[in-house]
């Protein structure tokens, strides 16, 4: 568990990448540009330039197409699981009708509460462990970190059991939480990825920045609102499109901490609609083209942010 | 919470200016906890608590509204000696390895495949990636759907085109298995992908060219080149992948439910039905018990010899 120098916008990699391309901007007159990938792709026609053509495009059929038949399956009126195809035969929305007879919006409104409370309670909480464990010091520092970095390795799979017992009778205040939100959301509040990701960041951030707030009499809350958190921006961007991405995934969490069925997420309640014998795979499909819609659509906004915070996570672990 | 917290009202006789630097030294010590408080409250709650929970029940019979009875080591025996979960633990090894080696290789592939600065490969790599943000419940359907038995299902489709019989993969306890852990490569791949190309980004281009004109094959320039730069990338991916695979449960419970006939079992999936539909609390939590030790232990020896490489 070391901590190693995180640092989502200016990675050394990447650092290092805008060098390289540079240097082989500089070299683009001299030497072609075989140079410049590792397999040694030529940009010109010719031989290798076809078969990087074909072989993108099966990557593209296998990774990427799956989705226009997801689309194309939702919109067509047979909705039969053997009938899928990359264009649809006949456009309808009877699928979507039906779906929505079946509840999906109510689940869809569900996974957007969960989702929103559950990413702003998550960056506020790590905002401020963050802040505590970046700008202060204190004792009992290290352990609290290791504290957070546990958290990651208990995931909701493997206290599965237990948590839902904690979550119908939350110890000394004795709440019953199943049946609402905040029995998804709250267990989601303290993710331990997230506050390493933003510790990390702050860490960086220059003391004297600091110090001169401190002189013109700057208290805590506002050091952290004013001039801490505006320099964050770039690590919050990845806090929050991954955090996002891993609450919009939760499965087991929405699952146990139900009540009854109304209570699902659009995720989990796909389950619902594939076993009911009355719809067939086009309303699945629907369904799923509802719980698609709003990652892809924080995916193709935050991309860049998204990247950067793979890439970083990874040197991480 | 520190020493400066000494209650000042001792000090009556000493100057004002003491006192309050007290109380600053106090309102210092005491400041960060107050914005730890919330974080390390919720992890207290809903990750400790149950952790502590969990191990607690594994050691009793655990009996609604008859109150539960200390059995010792009852459960985890139990559990352990049981050929399902054992069967289980078998798969989710098989599939847990298996599928972080497909899926650093497929990465590998692709992120050769599609390495470059051009706009064109800038949004192949933008399509590619889109399993990896998809929830899984949505993947699992989709698949299932896609394994669809009869010759007209699209992964079926797609063999018969090849010349080959259709399958009925999911249906098939030799071949469910196998199909799950294609789908699960098929998701995580891309995500190997980024982390594969920001490696390479970070290759000397000079090196390729001075290998050009060494005269080395494409193959030694991969081998020498390539690979010895992104290898410590590759190295942490693959093993922390491999143990975040024993906890899979989302894929195959979506996908399969753990059937046919029990052949996609495992570790979490087991655990969940013993606890929920079997209403086994005690040996559920014994072998979430076990699974959480075996993570911890994996994890920690990881990294210790990583930081030992570090160090070298």
């Amino acid at each position: 568990m070391s901590a190693p120098a995180l640092d989502p916008v200016r990675t050394p990699s990447s650092d290092e990448a805008a060098a390289a391309s540079r240097r082989a901007d500089k070299q683009a007159r001299t030497t072609p540009a075989r140079f410049d990938t590792a397999l040694g792709w030529n940009d010109r026609p010719g031989v290798s330039w076809v078969l990087r053509i074909l072989l993108c495009a099966i990557a593209l059929g296998i990774f990427a197409a799956p989705f226009l038949t997801i689309l194309s399956g939702s919109l067509s009126t047979h909705p039969s699981g053997s009938s899928l195809s990359f264009l649809p035969h006949d456009s309808t929305l009877t699928n979507f009708r039906v779906a929505g007879e079946r509840g999906i919006w109510d689940y869809f409104t569900n996974s957007l509460v969960i989702a929103g409370g559950g990413l702003l309670l998550q960056l506020v909480v790590c905002v401020l462990a963050a802040y505590a464990l970046a700008r202060h010091r204190f004792r009992g520092q290290a352990i609290v970190m290791t504290l957070f970095m546990l958290t990651m390795m208990l995931p909701e799979e493997v206290i599965a059991i237990p948590l839902s017992l904690v979550l119908g009778d939350v110890p000394v205040v004795g709440l019953d939480l199943k049946g609402t939100v905040w029995g998804v959301i709250l267990p989601l509040g303290a993710w331990g990825f997230s506050v390493m990701l933003l510790t990390e960041f702050m860490k960086d951030i220059p003391s004297e920045i600091e110090e001169a707030a401190r002189l013109d009499g700057v208290g805590e809350l506002r050091m952290l609102w004013q001039v801490i958190l505006p320099l964050c921006k770039p690590a919050l961007g990845v806090a929050g499109v991954l955090g996002f991405i891993m609450i919009w995934d939760q499965y087991l969490l929405p699952l146990i901490a139900a009540k009854d069925p109304t209570d699902y997420t659009v995720t989990v309640a796909l389950s619902i609609l594939r076993t009911d014998p009355e719809v067939g795979s086009g309303v699945v499909l629907a369904g799923a083209v509802i719980a698609l819609v709003p990652s892809l659509v924080v995916y193709l906004l935050l991309q860049r942010s998204l990247v950067t915070g793979i890439a970083a996570g990874a040197t991480k672990g | 919470m520190t020493a400066t917290t000494v209650a000042p009202e001792r000090r009556g006789g000493l100057a004002k200016r003491v006192l309050a630097r007290k109380t600053v030294l106090a309102r210092k010590a005491f400041l960060p906890w107050l914005f730890l408080a919330p974080g390390l409250l919720l992890a207290l709650v809903f990750k400790f608590v149950p952790m502590g929970k969990g191990v607690w029940l594994s050691f009793f019979d655990v009996r609604p509204f008859l109150g539960d009875q200390w059995i010792g080591l009852d459960n985890y025996t139990r559990v352990l000696s049981d050929h399902r979960f054992q069967d289980a633990v078998g798969h989710t090894l098989v599939l847990g390895i298996g599928q972080s080696l497909g899926a650093i290789v497929v990465g590998f592939v692709l992120a050769l495949l599609l390495e470059g600065q051009t706009r064109s490969l800038k949004i192949m790599r933008t399509a590619v990636f889109l399993p990896v943000v998809t929830a899984t419940a949505v993947v699992g359907e989709l698949w299932r759907l896609m394994y669809y038995p009869t010759s007209d299902g699209l992964v079926n489709s797609a063999l018969g085109f090849l010349g080959l019989g259709p399958t009925p993969f999911l249906d098939n306890p030799d071949t469910a298995l196998w199909a799950t852990m294609a789908m699960g490569i098929w998701m995580v791949a891309p995500y190997n992908m980024v982390i594969i190309l920001a490696g390479l980004a970070g290759v000397d281009r000079t090196l390729y060219e001075a290998a050009a004109m060494d005269g080395v094959s494409l193959w030694q320039r991969l081998r020498y080149v390539t690979l010895p730069a992104i290898r410590p990338a590759i190295g942490i991916v693959l093993t922390l992948a491999a143990i975040r695979g024993l906890r899979v449960f989302t894929e195959v419970y979506v996908l399969t439910g753990g059937g046919p006939a029990g052949s996609t079992e495992v570790w979490m999936t087991r655990a969940y039905t013993l606890g929920f539909t079997r209403n086994d609390i005690g040996g559920a939590s014994a072998a979430s018990v076990v699974l959480l030790a075996v993570t911890l232990l994996l994890t920690v020896t990881v990294n210790y010899f990583r930081k030992r490489g570090d160090v070298r």
